[in-house]
């Protein structure tokens, strides 16, 4: 036997870094929440404008709150079925540190404005490639835990931290391909469709992959630890696992249903989606029955509680994403608060409860110690569950209504409800909805309280003891080994299996769009923007429109009527990083162009409730008072024709003189319309912009 | 993408679904039958790892 120290210290900096980031992100979550019926709430300011923190609450909920928990947990069970201390304590300790500070890094620059404009992907090329080096380390870190382990088999948790580890990787640097034309901002490699399509092939396998996969490795270790009896069915769980990450990794497309995208690779999207039911719902069934015979203890134990209300929500979750996958259905919820609804479900039930429980479990036991108040995690279970439902109901009714009034005609065959009246009719969900969201950010704040107590309480054990064979030392099975036996006792060939597996799901869907043309048809009036609409464009992207704003009109008769015909894949071949955007909080703006004057804009961008009383858009006074920085724009001409954008050679040269000669024209339109302003403002790139907007298919 | 001048006599793209059906059909039919010939002993020990 030989005697060592499960690491416990690494596994206490994560999880008090997940609770902290927990309470930060949801507590960005609940002030957007209610900005959108109180748009009063942005303070007119750029750092605390909706656009800019939605990014700050996605990002720091998603790869803070939920990445820090998932490192926390999955270093304490490595160790533990593994029957080793972590490989590095140093590694850990880099990957913790620079985690936090790709964390903070990230919330600055997204409130800066610093953003790729694509969602759920939005931190900056230099922390794209801090993200690769840490997650790097990670890996080492993991696989060298693995590689010393005292335990012959991996235990299925294993697995699924390998399938996470591999494809997060994958899919962060194909997503991440960019060019730098400034030390903090670049454009991505990928125009328009395509540039849609690896997004959301990357954005659905975020879902999968960070916050689906390592929380069933989370689920496979704690539910039977809680319960105390062995997961119900080890065999399920092998299927769960290998069916899981093969189909996952294809369903990416169902985000851009009726889009511009090939009908061949929306229909191979939503095939996937629905073939996902089995695997999802063999696993969510897996972790509940494994409480067979032990229910009794779910009345009393706010873990049990908290870990079977966490699978419910994983189950509900992964049947109604098929659902919204069907064309039919997705018809009518896309760019509505539904999808909202839909993944707040995962969100707070499955990956939050999930969380607690873990934390509730391993807190006691770090400290040596019991729970500090059984009571309060069971209020906290209470009040959650509350909050839950607070959330998610006012959104799934906002996402009915809306969508219903979105189609509705009169007998005369006209539009029956503005955009704006679609709105004013949700605002009251909306409040509800941030009562919701702050009801489980309290449930939250009673956790941390709670945990600290029980810290308090206890003695931290940093270096836990605890004894194994040595693996040299273990005698090997008698009998002949089955080849995926073989597999699941040698992790590096699991880990290349495993890639395999993820990345023919990606190349089928990727290659054949990127090298077929008649994907993309080509239309010849569209042409590359202005050196001022791009410029402009920048803003629209700076400024996050995209969170309310779609710029993709779906080919059906009351988007027509609404916003003009429908968007074709030729249109956005020139759109790095591609715009469509995934909510229409706002109208959609793919036609806006030439359908009100510069001065409509102007007035509405200062004050939206001027022109549309009732708007709940957030008002931009600085976009007027600002100048537009003009000096970088022969960088971005340049970045933009290594990117095979048309302009002419050397027109980088030249380009600020067209710049100046579009922006003063536009300046003096608002001057003959009683409006005082110059062409050096960054309101006018934006109207440029704005202007412009699906104006080329109608030369 | 310049590099799609190369490549670009792909065609017939509808065989991707299908090769995608093969192979998810061939990898789930695999992973079930592994799963049936599995040892009721070896799984009991694998289950019960994070127990011990």
């Amino acid at each position: 036997m030989e005697k060592f120290y499960y690491d416990n210290k690494i596994v206490k900096q994560f999880g008090v870094a997940t609770l902290f980031w927990g309470i930060v992100g949801m507590l960005v979550g609940v002030l957007i929440a209610f900005q959108l019926a109180f748009p009063a709430l942005n303070f007119g300011i750029p750092y605390t404008s909706f656009g800019r923190l939605r990014p700050v609450h996605t990002n720091a909920v998603i790869f803070a709150f939920v990445g820090n928990a998932v490192f926390a947990g999955a270093y304490f069970i490595l160790q533990r079925v593994l029957k080793t201390r972590l490989f590095s304590d140093l590694l850990s300790k880099i990957h913790f540190w620079g985690w936090q500070f790709i964390i903070v890094f990230g919330a600055i620059t997204l409130v800066m404005g610093y953003t790729s404009g694509k969602e759920y992907a939005e931190l900056e090329w230099p922390l794209d490639i801090l993200i690769t080096l840490i997650w790097v380390v990670f890996g080492i870190n993991m696989f060298g835990t693995i590689l010393r382990r005292r335990e012959r088999h991996l235990y299925v948790s294993i697995w699924f931290f390998i399938g996470t580890w591999v494809t997060v990787a994958m899919l962060h640097i194909v997503n991440s391909f960019q060019i730098p034309f400034s030390w903090i901002k670049s454009y991505s490699f990928y125009a328009g469709v395509q540039d849609a399509l690896v997004q959301w092939w990357y954005g659905h396998n975020a879902v999968a992959f960070f916050l689906t996969t390592p929380f069933l490795g989370l689920m496979y270790y704690f539910v039977p630890k809680a319960a105390d009896r062995p997961i119900y069915s080890y065999r399920w769980s092998i299927i769960h696992f290998w069916a899981l990450i093969f189909i996952y990794i294809w369903a990416g497309p169902h985000h851009l249903l009726y889009t511009a995208l090939p009908e061949w690779a929306q229909a191979l999207g939503t095939v996937f989606s629905i073939m996902l039911i089995l695997p999802s719902w063999g696993g969510m069934l897996n972790g509940l029955f494994t409480l067979r015979g032990a229910w009794d203890k779910v009345r009393e134990d706010p873990i049990l509680k908290m870990l079977v209300v966490s699978l419910t929500c994983y189950g509900m979750a992964t049947i109604e994403g098929p659902m919204l996958s069907l064309k039919n259905v997705n018809a009518f919820s896309h760019y509505t608060d539904w999808t909202v609804a839909h993944v707040h479900i995962g969100a707070l039930g499955f990956n939050g409860f999930m969380i607690f429980a873990m934390l509730y479990y391993l807190v006691p036991r770090m400290w040596n110690t019991t729970l500090y108040s059984r009571k309060l995690a069971n209020a906290h279970f209470l009040i959650s569950t509350v909050g839950i439902l607070l959330y998610a109901i006012p959104m799934y009714w906002a996402g009915f209504a809306q969508s219903l009034m979105w189609k509705k005609f009169t007998e005369s065959g006209q539009l029956q409800y503005q955009f704006l009246e679609t709105v004013t009719h949700i605002v009251p969900m909306y409040a509800v909805r941030g009562v919701g969201g702050l009801l489980y950010w309290i449930g939250a704040f009673y956790a941390v309280y709670n945990l600290y107590k029980t810290m308090k309480q206890g003695r931290f054990l940093a270096n836990e003891p605890d004894e194994a064979m040595p693996l040299s030392a273990q005698p090997l099975p008698t009998q002949k080994m089955h080849w995926h036996t073989a597999i699941e006792r040698k992790p590096v060939q699991l880990l290349v299996l495993s890639l395999v597996v993820v990345a023919i799901g990606g190349l089928v869907e990727l290659v054949p769009t990127f090298l077929i043309e008649s994907n993309v048809p080509t239309i010849s009036s569209v042409k590359p923007y202005t050196p001022l609409e791009l410029l402009g464009r920048d803003i629209y992207v700076r400024e996050g429109c995209y969170t309310c704003h779609s710029q993709m009109i779906r080919p059906f008769r009351d988007e027509e009527m609404r916003y003009g015909e429908y968007s074709k894949a030729g249109e956005f071949i020139y759109d790095h990083p591609f715009q469509w955007g995934s909510k229409r909080t706002g109208p959609d703006l793919h036609r806006i162009g030439g359908k009100y004057p510069d001065s409509w804009h102007f007035t509405h961008m200062r004050d939206p409730q001027e022109i549309s009383p009732g708007s709940i858009m957030p008002a931009y006074p600085w976009l007027i008072k600002n100048d537009l920085y003009t000096a970088n724009t022969p960088a971005k001409i340049r970045a933009m024709q290594k990117l095979g954008v048309p302009y002419p050679e050397g027109y980088d040269q030249i380009c600020i003189q067209d710049l100046r000669l579009q922006a003063d024209s536009i300046a003096l339109a608002l001057n003959a319309a009683q409006i005082k302003t110059s062409g050096d403002k960054e309101i006018i790139a934006l109207i440029a912009y704005l202007q412009r907007l699906g104006t080329d298919v109608k030369k | 993408m310049k590099f799609s001048n190369y490549l670009k006599a792909i065609d017939e793209v509808s065989i991707y679904p299908l090769i995608s059906l093969l192979l998810f059909v061939t990898v789930f039919v695999g992973v079930v039958i592994y799963m049936y010939s599995l040892d009721k002993n070896q799984i009991d020990e694998r289950a019960n790892i994070p127990l011990k």
